[in-house]
C-alpha cells in the first residue's frame, strides 16, 4: 500500500515493467471523468456556437446534426451596426496598453525594491504589498470622477494610463520575487565594470528576469481582455466598445434565437485565450504556482 | 519538471557591499527615478482615492451638482433603511462561505491525486488550470447562464428546473462557476506539495503511519502556508466578484435579489441611480470589511499555520 510514496527522484530510471497496478488505472480514470466534466461547458460553448437556430432550444444533443457557419457570419456583423474586426481592435488596443504598461512600469519599481537601497523601503513595500489586496472598489468612485474631470470618461486613458503607473502590485510583487532569486554577483561585476544601477538594470537584470516579465505580460493581457467592470463604467459609445462589453448587449436580450451568433462570438472573444494559454501555458502554470510558493 | 525559471528557493539577502559615500547617495536618487511611476500610482490613484472617496461617502453626490454634506446620513440608511442592502450583504457572505471552502476543497483534492501522478502529469495540470484563465470572462459567464437555464443541460439531467430563475439556486449556479476555477488554487497546492521533502514520508512509513495518519501529520502541517495563501487570495477575490453575477441576472442581482452581490448593488446605486456618496460609503464598508476578514485569517492562522524553518524569517 505504502510503494508509491513518491520516493523516486524525478526521472528515474525505468522500473521493470509490471502490471498495470489498479490503483494507477482508478486514478486516472477518476482524473479523466473528472477533466470531462470540466471541460464540459467549453464543449458545449463550441457546439452551441454550431448549432442551427432551431435546435438550439429544441434539441437534447449535444452535437448540431450540421454545423450551422452562418453563426459566425451573423456574428461577424457584431453589435449595434460595430463589426467584430472593429471590437477585435479596441480588444486588443486596451490589452495591448496594459501589457506595454504593466511590464515597463512594473519592472522598474521592482527593482527599486529588490535591490536599490533608499530610505522607508520598509514600510513603502509593506505598503504595496498591502495594495495588492485592496478591493478594487474602494478607489473605483473617485478614480472615476478625477477621469472625469480629466474629461477622460468614454476614452481609453482610464483603462490604460494606470498600468504605466504600477498599480497593479501583484506584478511588482511577482518580479521583486523573481528578482530576489538572482545572484548579486552579475551586478557586482557589472558595478565594478563601471555600471550605474541604470545600465545594470537594463544590461543585466532586463534580460534575466525575461520569464518574470513574459509571464505578466501574458497574466495582463488574459486579465484585461475578460475585464467587464471597469469597461462597463468607463466606455459607453458602441464603437469603443471591446467585445466583452458587445457580449453583454447579449445579455439583455433574453430570447433564445439569437443563441447561435451569440456564442459564435463568445468563441471568438474566448480564441485569443485560447492562443495564448496553448503557447505559454507553461509560464502561466508556473508563474501562478510561483506566487503561492515561496510568498 | 524540466523548468529553471521559478525564482530559487534559496533566495538569499546578502547586504549589498559597502560604497562611498557618494555612491550611495546617487544609488539613493536613482531608485526614486525607478520607483516614480509607482510613487504616482500609488498617491495618485490610490492614497488620494482612498481619501476622497471617504470623503465622499458623508456626501449626498449626484457627478453633476457639487457634493453637499450630509454626515451620517449614507451609513444609517445603509444600515437601518436599505433591505436590500443587507440582503446584499447576506448574498456575498453566503457565497465567500459556500464558493471559497468548495473551490479550495476541490483544488487539494485534485492536487494530491495529481501529486502521485508520473504519466501526463502536465497535460492534467494545464488542463485543470485552463478554466481558471477563461472563467472570469463573459463568454464563460453566459455559457453558465444557458447550461442552468430553463430547459439548459442541468435542468434537463436533474429535472430541477433553470437554476439561474430560482431564487433558492441561483446563487449556488454563481459558486460552482467560482468551484470551476479551481486550477489556480490547485497548481499553486501542487508545488507545495512538491516541496514537501520525501524524507519525511519515508521516516513515517518506516515508523508505520498509514497513508491518513501521514496526510494529517504531514502533509497537511507542511502545505498550511499554501493552505493559508490561498484562503486569504481566495476570499479576497470572492467578496468582489462581479461578471457573474451580472451576466446571471442581467445586471439586476435578480430572482428575487438572490443574486444581487455586494459589488452589484454599489454599481446600481454609484452608476445607475448615480449615488456616488452612498456607494462611496458602501465601499468603504466593504474594505473595511475585507480588512477586518483577512485581519481575523491572519490572526488565527497563528493557530493552525505551521512555517518550517521559521527562524530563517
Amino acid at each position: 500500500m505504502t510503494t508509491n510514496v513518491p520516493t523516486a527522484a524525478p526521472g528515474s530510471q525505468a522500473a521493470p515493467r509490471r502490471p498495470l497496478p489498479w490503483r494507477r488505472v482508478a486514478l486516472h480514470t477518476g482524473l479523466l471523468a473528472a477533466l470531462l466534466v470540466m471541460l464540459y461547458p467549453l464543449g458545449w460553448l463550441l457546439a452551441t456556437s454550431l448549432k442551427p437556430a432551431d435546435e438550439v432550444i429544441a434539441s437534447l444533443n449535444l452535437l448540431p446534426s450540421r454545423l450551422e457557419w452562418g453563426n459566425f457570419t451573423t456574428a461577424l456583423d457584431g453589435v449595434n451596426d460595430v463589426s467584430i474586426p472593429r471590437l477585435l481592435t479596441n480588444s486588443l488596443l486596451i490589452a495591448g496598453g496594459a501589457v506595454l504598461g504593466n511590464v515597463l512600469s512594473c519592472s522598474l519599481a521592482a527593482y527599486a525594491f529588490a535591490r536599490l537601497r533608499f530610505r522607508m523601503r520598509g514600510p513603502l513595500f509593506a505598503f504595496m504589498i498591502a495594495t495588492i489586496m485592496l478591493p478594487h472598489h474602494a478607489v473605483l468612485i473617485p478614480q472615476y470622477v478625477i477621469f472625469n474631470q480629466l474629461g477622460m470618461v468614454n476614452t481609453y486613458w482610464p483603462l490604460i494610463l494606470p498600468k504605466f503607473l504600477a498599480t497593479e502590485a501583484f506584478f511588482v510583487f511577482l518580479i521583486v520575487q523573481f528578482m530576489r532569486g538572482l545572484p548579486r554577483e552579475l551586478e557586482e561585476a557589472a558595478r565594478i565594470d563601471g555600471c550605474g544601477p541604470f545600465r545594470s538594470f537594463a544590461l543585466v537584470i532586463l534580460p534575466l528576469i525575461r520569464p518574470a516579465l513574459i509571464t505578466t505580460a501574458i497574466f495582463t493581457f488574459i486579465w484585461t481582455w475578460n475585464d467587464f467592470f471597469t469597461q462597463l463604467i468607463y466606455l459607453f459609445s458602441p464603437e469603443k466598445f471591446t467585445l466583452t462589453l458587445a457580449l453583454r448587449s447579449f445579455v439583455d436580450a433574453s430570447s433564445q434565437s439569437a443563441f447561435g451568433p451569440m456564442f459564435a462570438m463568445s468563441v471568438i472573444a474566448l480564441l485569443p485565450i485560447v492562443l495564448f494559454f496553448l503557447a505559454f501555458q507553461r509560464f502561466l502554470v508556473e508563474g501562478m504556482a510561483s506566487s503561492g510558493v515561496k510568498g | 519538471m524540466t523548468t529553471t525559471d521559478i525564482p530559487a528557493a534559496t533566495a538569499r539577502r546578502t547586504p549589498p557591499p559597502a560604497a562611498g559615500k557618494g555612491a550611495g547617495r546617487r544609488r539613493e536618487g536613482a531608485a526614486w527615478v525607478f520607483l516614480s511611476p509607482w510613487v504616482l500610482g500609488a498617491s495618485v490613484l490610490t492614497l488620494l482615492p482612498m481619501a476622497v472617496s471617504l470623503y465622499l461617502s458623508f456626501t449626498d453626490y449626484d457627478m453633476f451638482n457639487p457634493p453637499r454634506w450630509v454626515g451620517l446620513r449614507n451609513y444609517t440608511q445603509m444600515f437601518t433603511e436599505d433591505p436590500r442592502y443587507w440582503r446584499s450583504v447576506g448574498t456575498t457572505l453566503l457565497y465567500v462561505v459556500l464558493a471559497v471552502p468548495l473551490q479550495l476543497a476541490v483544488a487539494l483534492a485534485v492536487a494530491l491525486a495529481l501529486k502521485s501522478v508520473r504519466r501526463a502529469k502536465g497535460f492534467y495540470r494545464s488542463a485543470f488550470y485552463a478554466p481558471s484563465l477563461l472563467g472570469a470572462s463573459m463568454s464563460i459567464a453566459l455559457v453558465w447562464r444557458a447550461i442552468f437555464n430553463d430547459g439548459g443541460t442541468v435542468d434537463n439531467l436533474l429535472g430541477t428546473g433553470g437554476w439561474v430563475t430560482q431564487p433558492g439556486w441561483a446563487l449556488l449556479a454563481v459558486a460552482l462557476l467560482t468551484v470551476w476555477q479551481f486550477g489556480a488554487p490547485m497548481v499553486i497546492f501542487l508545488a507545495g506539495l512538491q516541496q514537501i521533502p520525501a524524507e519525511l514520508y519515508e521516516a513515517a512509513a518506516v515508523d508505520g503511519a498509514s497513508r491518513a495518519r501521514q496526510f494529517v501529520s504531514i502533509t497537511l502541517p507542511m502545505l498550511s502556508p499554501v493552505l493559508f495563501f490561498n484562503l486569504v487570495l481566495q476570499t479576497i477575490q470572492a467578496f468582489q466578484v462581479f461578471t457573474p453575477a451580472f451576466a446571471v441576472s442581467a445586471g439586476k442581482g435578480g430572482p428575487a435579489d438572490s443574486t444581487l452581490f455586494y459589488t452589484l448593488y454599489l454599481y446600481d446605486r454609484g452608476f445607475v441611480a448615480s449615488h456616488m456618496g452612498y456607494a462611496s460609503a458602501m465601499a468603504w464598508v466593504l474594505l473595511i470589511a475585507i480588512g477586518a476578514v483577512t485581519a481575523v485569517l491572519f490572526r488565527t492562522s497563528r493557530a493552525w499555520v505551521f512555517y518550517a524553518g521559521e527562524e530563517t524569517r
